[in-house]
């Protein structure tokens, strides 16, 4: 009995230690080839060159703005809409689930060259608008948040406390901004966090629809520079994680949650 | 004219009738209690009151007002709702004033309510606290507070205390009745526990598949039950069917046992009628026997103790038949398999329609 449980502890061991071994091993090449920009010692001159490099601050810039209006966007369409489907639509939810599914069987290719053939033209011209990229960032972000805001409807009991705002005299916007919006507030984190994430990287849609964004700058750097682009992607990796660390801090502090009720 | 007036409501989901023919008038203060199982549609007509349903047909006035088609959040009715329906994310003292917060209280008057309310409630100390951090008895209290701090003219409760345990619905029980006293608030009280019922209200509705079986106060409701439905679902009783031997004398047979009870009007000779007996006017005790009351000898099946009672299941004929005797440490307590001679009084006896 005991015998068993001690191999099978060490069995599961195994498996962790390859999973992360996969995930640990790329990662920790690319750091130790980002710090080989001198000859013969380790050095952070590749990390000087970027950092120096006016365009990474622009790109990054330019994409954590777009990210931020994805987010922005995304919450007022989809919370409203989540919130509707649950408390009078409950029908729509496969059909609600099947739309938020597209953005995977479609590939991001095929949806820029649509969004370009019908918006370059009159009476939509709107290739030229950042509009139309934050639309189409929208699209790529939209399974992760409409699926965390409902994940986050279902763990509180919507209807309860709709119908007790109700009773109490509140209207449906007041319902929305003031019951619901702070009761998804780890749900709607973790949703803008991927969605952040997602923007941050996207390299298809800004390049075709030729915006100045981190993606296609990154892509830029690795094809004519050699240490650079790994000192990159070490940058976006931290500020990842940071955002990530940001976030998981924010939704402990959100009052009227139990301490151990983080990310959904 | 009624302070709430439900007129001919009815209402129809897709597959069924909820709530049909219902008409009830509520007096300014009245304690009413929607009594009856799941499903009977007492839920639905509490939620047509506030407003989240709308009835297919018939009208409910407020106040000499027709509020049937006005939204929840226009007919000033406080809420509590059985899983509390606390706001997660907000404090005990913020719950309690979110009400009037809506309706744009200036902050010192509401700083003032929310105090009173707290202190009506006993929870001054945990204003500060959220629903997470507080019990369940403490939450439904804080419901409450919420739901009556902003001067309802009707409050509602749909089965509050069913989630609690024993002992806190009990002493919850009690307070809510006497906040309802002390403010006079007009309550609906929505409940399949018949204890409840009883000890809270000062008239109930008891209703059976969406039609109202039976309104009068407590006693009314348990000594003259109008119909089997409210004789079987209050209390515990005995129900036999009887063959009437002679109407006005109130002679009826029983499985050819002979049993008086009072004249009977809605049924002639040779016709079959349900007599409902309660428990407890049955008496194993001879002391108790007057003349002309019904005694039958009967073999002892079961005894179960409960407490302040003792139930004693006897064989009469092809019948189960319960009695029900006060525990006193004097009881002569009958064994199994024995025979014994029990008693009621001819008016003990209740003719079914």
């Amino acid at each position: 009995m005991l015998k068993k449980r001690a191999s099978g502890s060490a069995w599961s061991w195994l498996w962790f230690a390859l999973g992360a071994a996969y995930f640990i091993i790329p990662l920790y090449a690319t750091v130790d080839f980002s710090l080989r920009a001198k000859r013969g010692e380790l050095s952070l001159l590749a990390y000087a060159n970027v950092l120096k490099d006016p365009r990474f601050g622009e790109t990054f810039l330019f994409s954590a703005e777009m990210s931020l209006l994805t987010i922005v966007t995304g919450i007022i369409l989809i919370v409203p809409t989540a919130y509707w489907i649950h408390i009078r639509l409950p029908k729509l939810r496969p059909v609600m689930e099947f739309i938020t599914l597209l953005p995977f069987v479609v590939p991001a290719v095929v949806l820029v060259f649509g969004l370009i053939r019908i918006y370059s033209h009159p009476p939509f011209m709107l290739v030229s608008s950042p509009a139309l990229l934050v639309a189409a960032y929208l699209v790529l972000a939209l399974p992760y948040l409409y699926r965390s805001v409902d994940t986050g409807l279902r763990s509180i009991d919507i209807r309860s406390l709709t119908e007790a705002a109700q009773s109490l005299g509140a209207t449906w916007p007041t319902i929305i901004i003031r019951v619901i919006l702070p009761n998804l507030r780890a749900s709607i984190l973790s949703g803008a966090f991927v969605t952040f994430a997602i923007v941050m990287g996207e390299f298809t849609m800004a390049s075709l629809l030729v915006w100045p964004a981190f993606g296609p700058y990154m892509d830029l750097l690795s094809s004519s520079k050699i240490y650079e682009p790994s000192a990159l992607a070490v940058i976006s990796f931290a500020l990842t994680w940071g955002t990530t660390a940001a976030i998981q801090l924010l939704s402990r502090r959100i009052p009227g949650q139990a301490p151990m009720a983080g990310l959904k | 004219m009624a302070f709430l007036e439900l007129n001919d409501v009815r209402k129809v989901f897709a597959l069924q009738t909820a709530v049909d023919n219902f008409n009830l008038h509520v007096e300014q203060g009245e304690f009413i209690s929607f009594l009856g199982p799941s499903g009977c549609g007492k839920t639905t007509t509490l939620r047509m009151i506030a407003g989240f349903e709308h009835p297919t047909t018939g009208q409910i006035r407020l106040g000499n007002n027709d509020v049937t088609a006005r939204p929840p959040n226009q007919r000033n009715m406080g809420m509590v709702f059985q899983s509390y329906a606390l706001f997660p994310h907000m404090s005990v003292a913020d719950n309690i004033a979110f009400g009037l917060t809506i309706a744009r209280t200036p902050a010192r008057e509401t700083k003032k309510r929310v105090g009173e309310m707290l202190a009506l409630i006993k929870l001054e100390a945990l204003a500060d606290r959220y629903p997470y951090q507080i019990s369940g008895g403490q939450q439904q209290r804080v419901a409450l507070a919420r739901a009556i701090v902003i001067r309802p003219q009707v409050l509602l409760l749909d089965e509050p205390l069913s989630a609690l345990d024993a002992k806190i619905r009990d002493s919850l029980r009690v307070e809510i009745r006497a906040i309802q006293r002390q403010l006079g608030i007009t309550t609906i009280y929505v409940t399949h526990d018949q204890e409840e019922a009883f000890s809270l209200s000062d008239r109930i509705v008891v209703m059976n598949a969406g039609r109202i079986e039976q309104v009068g106060t407590p006693f009314e409701i348990y000594n003259f039950p109008r119909t089997a439905f409210a004789a079987s679902f209050v209390g515990t009783l005995n129900v036999f069917p009887a063959t009437v031997v002679d109407a006005a004398a109130g002679r009826i047979m029983v499985d050819n046992i002979a049993l008086t009870t009072e004249a009977i009007t809605t049924a002639g000779v040779g016709q079959q009628i349900n007599v409902a007996l309660r428990p407890e006017m049955i008496s194993l005790n001879e002391s108790e026997r007057h003349d002309g009351d019904n005694q039958l000898t009967c073999v002892v099946e079961n005894i179960t103790f409960r407490g302040s009672i003792v139930r004693v299941q006897v064989r009469l004929g092809n019948q189960s038949l319960l009695v029900d005797e006060f525990n006193r440490p004097d009881l002569n307590v009958p064994q199994t398999g024995h025979q014994i001679v029990l008693s009621f009084p001819r008016n003990a006896c209740l003719v079914l329609g």
